[in-house]
């Protein structure tokens, strides 16, 4: 039984599995940042049984992008040199925190036979860091979309500059004007100019 | 509610999530007053957990899935139903150029029934045993899948321990053709288009589809949690007609090549329409330098009832959880096997079209390779068999 393992939670032994570095990176420091000091990361998804086996993890943590999932659950299944760790809670009282997991994009699984008190804890930790990940690419997506958006005016002014010997300050107020009065985006009309300029050459 | 006629249904990357793509991008789904939506997964784990959670309303399901959720095995007990079957067969079993190599030193044959290949197997794995060479590894994709129970029952009736004598594990299907190549897996069985990509990039052979195991055999379904079901039974009513009719036009001659097209999307199954169309046509390529051969039968969307959700699949599958040791036998986990599978409400969603069903829910299961049948009304008897 693992009651024999340390009391101590914080000397659990958690396994990180994720081919995501930033990711893995984001919810290690989590961790360490609460106390637990035995984390490992493993990224190279080749013989996973016998590096589990090795590493010998209280909680495994997977992300569910990861297709490496369906082995996991196999290797609980059958593997008699694993000790059983079985997929997040089996017991409908936790279907909240399964349901947050989820969400957040983080599958866990917890040895048989631990105290469900003393996961808990453990559990909410990977899943708020999982969400700080995804809001952390949701901001990357939005400011390279920004980007993508100033070059594109950018691109629309200079043609505009170029085509009618305008000013950048007049060539964008001309832009800005097109979109007030179409009732469109800005970037939508710098679109419909780059686009015009290359069907136009 | 935000759209009280949405329904959301994930899906594996697999030739037979085939009604699916064409309930949404032939109009079939539209046509029934439902807003579909198809997610593409990356694992079943997260098909189960999703589904589960209520992400999905319904998803592309291993049969046995169903069953283990409604009895709660390795994961939460969700009572999980299948209202119908996304098709039969579909699955073949590929081995790599070496192991074929050493399997036709033993007598095996392109083509050839599963019997004689299997005894082929058997003696190459004894003849490792005497050269104290490591096992064989086989690969499949789920331990609660028709491809786990058919390539076991395979092996079991041709004197090869699937437990002992060879390492099976799971592999995702689309890791399994890198995984042959780089040598880690010797053989696997898998649905399509993976066991002809194997051929294709001549990795490996397929030396038997798995409906020469077990004829029209039970494969995929349609799974939703039975809360959903009887929540909104109006919208599951109208996802099986609109799969019925899907499933119908998959099958008409003319449609298969667009069908091939559909599916090798990146967004769906993301394989070559060439590939793909092997299944379809239920015309394979066994050998890297072989001909392409007919196989009757390998893979039905609708012909043949195929997609009649019958209370013996989900018992053939119980009985399969029994024998290797995932579950063992109860008669109140029976009766709840019986009642996952749903033909009473295929029934009563196809009631206004007015189609041939059958007369029965369940039947006696017959043809396996093996010459056994499966009577699901002597279930014990079955179990006490000897093999």
């Amino acid at each position: 039984m693992s009651e024999n393992r340390p009391s101590n939670d914080t000397a659990l032994h958690l396994l990180i599995v994720d081919q995501n570095v930033m990711r893995a990176a984001v919810l290690e420091e989590g961790l360490r940042e609460s106390g637990y000091v035995k984390v490992t990361i493993l990224r190279d998804m080749q013989n996973l049984l016998r590096r589990i086996v090795d590493i010998d993890p209280d909680v495994i943590f997977i992300d569910l992008e990861n297709p490496n999932r369906d082995v996991l659950e196999q290797m609980f299944q059958v593997s008699r040199v694993v000790r059983r760790p079985v997929a997040m809670f089996v017991d409908r009282s936790d279907a909240d925190m399964i349901e947050a997991a989820v969400d957040a994009g983080v599958g866990a699984y917890v040895v048989d036979g631990l105290r469900k008190e003393r996961i808990k804890s453990v559990l909410d930790t990977a899943v708020s860091r999982f969400r700080a990940f995804n809001k952390l690419r949701e901001e990357l997506d939005q400011a390279r979309q920004a980007l993508d958006e100033r070059k594109l005016v950018e691109r629309a002014k200079g043609i505009l500059m170029k085509e009618r010997g305008l000013s950048e300050e007049a060539a964008y107020s001309l832009l800005r004007k097109a979109a007030m009065n179409e009732n469109r985006k800005l970037t939508e009309v710098a679109q419909s100019v780059v686009t015009a300029a290359r069907l136009l050459r | 509610m935000l759209n009280s006629r949405a329904v959301v249904v994930g899906f594996i990357p697999l030739l037979d999530c085939a009604p699916l793509v064409v309930a949404l991008e032939k109009g079939f789904a539209a046509a029934e007053g439902i807003d579909l939506t198809l997610v593409r997964e990356s694992s079943w784990a997260n098909i189960r957990d999703r589904v589960v959670v209520g992400h999905f309303d319904a998803a592309h399901m291993l049969g046995p899935m169903a069953i283990a959720s409604t009895l709660g095995i390795g994961h939460l007990k969700v009572p999980t139903i299948a209202p119908l079957s996304l098709g039969r067969g579909g699955n073949a079993i590929t081995v790599s150029h070496s192991l074929w190599d050493a399997m036709t030193r033993h007598g095996a044959c392109s083509g050839a029934d599963p019997r004689s290949q299997g005894n082929a197997l058997q003696l190459v794995v004894r003849a490792r045993e005497r050269e104290n060479k490591p096992p064989l590894t086989f690969a499949m994709v789920y331990p609660f899948s028709a491809h786990n129970y058919e390539l076991r029952y395979w092996l079991a009736a041709c004197g090869v321990d699937p437990d002992r004598d060879v390492r099976l594990l799971v592999i995702p299907p689309p890791l399994l053709v890198d995984a042959m190549r780089e040598g880690q897996v010797d053989g696997f069985c898998v649905g399509e288009p993976w066991n002809s990509l194997a051929v294709s990039v001549g990795v490996g052979c397929i030396v038997a589809p798995t409906t020469a195991i077990w004829p029209l055999s039970a494969e995929k379904v349609l799974g939703c949690r039975l809360e959903w079901a009887q929540r909104r039974p109006d919208l599951l009513a109208a996802l099986i007609r609109a799969l019925y009719r899907a499933a119908q036009w998959c099958e008409v001659e003319q449609n298969q090549q667009e069908l091939a097209m559909l599916l090798s999307q990146l967004r769906y199954v993301g394989a070559p329409a060439a590939l793909l169309q092997r299944g379809i046509a239920n015309r394979l390529r066994l050998q890297p330098d072989g001909e392409a051969v007919a196989i009757a039968d390998f893979y039905l969307t609708a012909r043949q009832q195929a997609t009649f959700p019958w209370a013996s699949h989900a018992l053939w599958f119980y009985s399969q959880m029994i024998r290797w040791g995932q579950v063992r036998f109860s008669a109140g986990d029976l009766a709840q096997v019986r009642a996952t599978f749903r033909p009473d409400l295929y029934r009563l969603a196809l009631a206004p079209l007015d189609v041939d069903l059958p007369a029965t829910d369940s039947r006696i299961e017959h043809g396996f390779f093996d010459g056994r049948s499966f009577d699901p009304d002597a279930f014990e008897a079955y179990l006490a068999q000897p093999i």
